[in-house]
């Protein structure tokens, strides 16, 4: 647990100046306070941006960060001298993803917070992003593991994050897309979100989720297997 | 103490070490002196528990490598050039990271800053530092924890005579105070300064091994001595038992005549050493 909270504490230090991981964390609070503000349009669907983009991120910011951390390490060689100092791969994941869902939280409770949601509609808000945080950092980490270097990271994660994140806001828009989207937990948890008043997910919905995490779960399990967190 | 006994090592087809043997002992620094390839690093790798070996022994500490425990490495310093550093963070954050994990507090941090120079830089941001700079902040990561063995994979390689002098003045320190180190190199000014004892590996066996001085003295076949006369003419005179009296009368007579300026014994250097085993050059 030592060298989890160093690897966290590091993270911490380390993000104040890593401006591309940095604006992962900040750009959709602000975006989605800016629009929720800005942009007014008569029946629009109350809190839509923030149930949109809060999703966007809960898929968006941990698949980006997590993986760039990861192979930057990788990159750079830093991770090989943790793991000479006795960081097992374990604590390292654990200071990562901690760090990880710890800022992606903070993110989406502001965010939350500055729309004006409150009591029983903010911790149902707040569950889902809970749910879907830990499966975006497990994908992050399987592609981060895969990567060699942070080029080949981006080239994984981009498309990967893409298809993730943009699919519950092109569902809005076709039936057809709608279709496809239902599979995965991204659509699932933002439909959870629909009526903020009563957040709920149906069994089809909890399968779906639960399919999407064993089945990212054994992306991650194969990458670190085949890959290692060190390998030569 | 170090151990190794009979290892031998392949990437593919490639053999990269091959029933290697030697033992280090405490407070000794031990060189492995070779050109590049010729497995110094993978020796490292193998030694400090990064790498699998495919047979023969090795131990470090008293323990096999493969039965080494975390604390175990913990009682290691490592310093090696694909062990990067954090170049966004300065000196001491650097340095914050692993004493969290060593569990040393920031006394530590501050005199290992103090001791390799860069208390002045300890705010710095890494990617703000020379390249020597840089170097003596990975030689104080590995320094952080007190290390009982030092494992150093080319600690000069490519800086300035001052400044590798100074990693020399770091090194001899810790040996002073009972640290086993653990040096690879192809540099034989550097082997000769620092080592006690000596491997030289080429293309994954050892070629020879001794004490530096020991190891020119054996290749020693010329035996004689060059002197210099004051009117810069050169004179290489035998130093064989047979011409002992000659040549002490020569050296004599040079001196009488006040001719004489310079004499220094012509015993070979590693350099012609590794050349005449190996019929290669060591700096590549």
């Amino acid at each position: 647990m030592t060298e989890a909270k160093a690897i966290f504490k590091k993270q911490i230090l380390d993000t104040r100046k890593n401006r591309a991981v940095l604006i992962q964390f900040i750009l959709f609070p602000i975006m989605t306070i800016v629009m929720s503000n800005a942009v007014k349009v008569d029946d629009m669907p109350e809190f839509f941006y923030l149930k949109l983009f809060g999703i966007m991120y809960m898929a968006m910011a941990p698949i980006t960060s997590v993986s760039a951390i990861i192979s930057e390490e990788k990159e750079k060689g830093t991770l090989r001298a943790l793991m000479m100092s006795n960081v097992s791969p374990a604590s390292y994941l654990i200071g990562v993803g901690l760090y990880d869902f710890f800022a992606c939280f903070w993110g989406s409770m502001l965010m939350s917070l500055a729309c004006g949601l409150t009591g029983e509609m903010w911790r149902g808000y707040m569950g889902v992003i809970m749910l879907g945080l830990p499966i975006s950092i497990f994908l992050g980490a399987a592609i981060g593991i895969m990567a060699k270097d942070q080029m080949s990271a981006t080239s994984l994660s981009v498309p990967i994050m893409c298809v993730f994140t943009f699919l519950p806001m092109m569902a809005q828009f076709n039936d057809t897309i709608a279709k496809v989207a239902k599979f995965f937990y991204t659509q699932q948890l933002y439909l959870a979100l629909e009526d903020l008043n009563h957040v709920k997910i149906d069994t089809e919905g909890i399968l779906i989720v639960l399919c999407n995490a064993v089945l990212i779960l054994g992306f991650f399990i194969l990458a670190f297997r085949k890959e290692g967190m060190n390998r030569e | 103490m170090i151990c190794v006994t009979d290892i031998s090592k392949s990437f593919g087809s490639k053999k990269v070490l091959d029933d290697i043997s030697f033992s280090v002992e405490d407070g000794e620094i031990f060189g492995l002196l070779g050109p590049s390839g010729a497995g110094k690093t993978t020796l490292i790798r193998i030694l400090t528990g990064q790498l699998k070996f495919e047979s023969g022994d090795a131990m470090v500490m008293g323990k096999r490598v493969s039965q080494l425990s975390g604390a175990d490495k913990k009682s290691f310093g490592v310093m090696m050039d694909d062990f990067g550093l954090y170049e966004r963070m300065s000196c001491y954050q650097n340095l914050r990271v692993f004493a969290d994990i060593y569990g040393v507090d920031d006394q530590a941090i501050d005199t290992v800053l103090s001791e390799v120079d860069l208390e002045d830089a300890k705010k710095k941001p890494v990617n703000k530092l020379s390249k020597g700079m840089k170097e003596r902040l990975r030689l104080a990561r590995a320094l952080l924890s007190r290390p009982k063995v030092l494992f150093l994979d080319e600690p000069t390689s490519g800086l300035d005579p001052q400044t590798a002098n100074e990693i020399h003045e770091i090194i001899i320190k810790r040996k002073d105070a009972g640290t086993i180190i653990f040096l690879t190199t192809h540099n034989m000014t550097e082997a000769e300064k620092l080592c006690d004892h000596l491997v030289l590996l080429n293309e994954g066996k050892i070629v020879e091994s001794g004490a530096p001085k020991e190891m020119c003295l054996r290749y020693d076949h010329q035996k004689s001595i060059e002197v210099q006369m004051k009117d810069g003419q050169m004179v290489e005179l035998p130093m064989g038992r047979e011409n002992a009296i000659e040549t002490a009368e020569k050296i004599a007579a040079f001196l009488r005549d006040g001719k004489l300026s310079t004499i220094h014994s012509k015993e070979p250097n590693l350099e012609t050493v590794f050349m005449e085993l190996t019929g290669r050059k060591l700096e590549m």
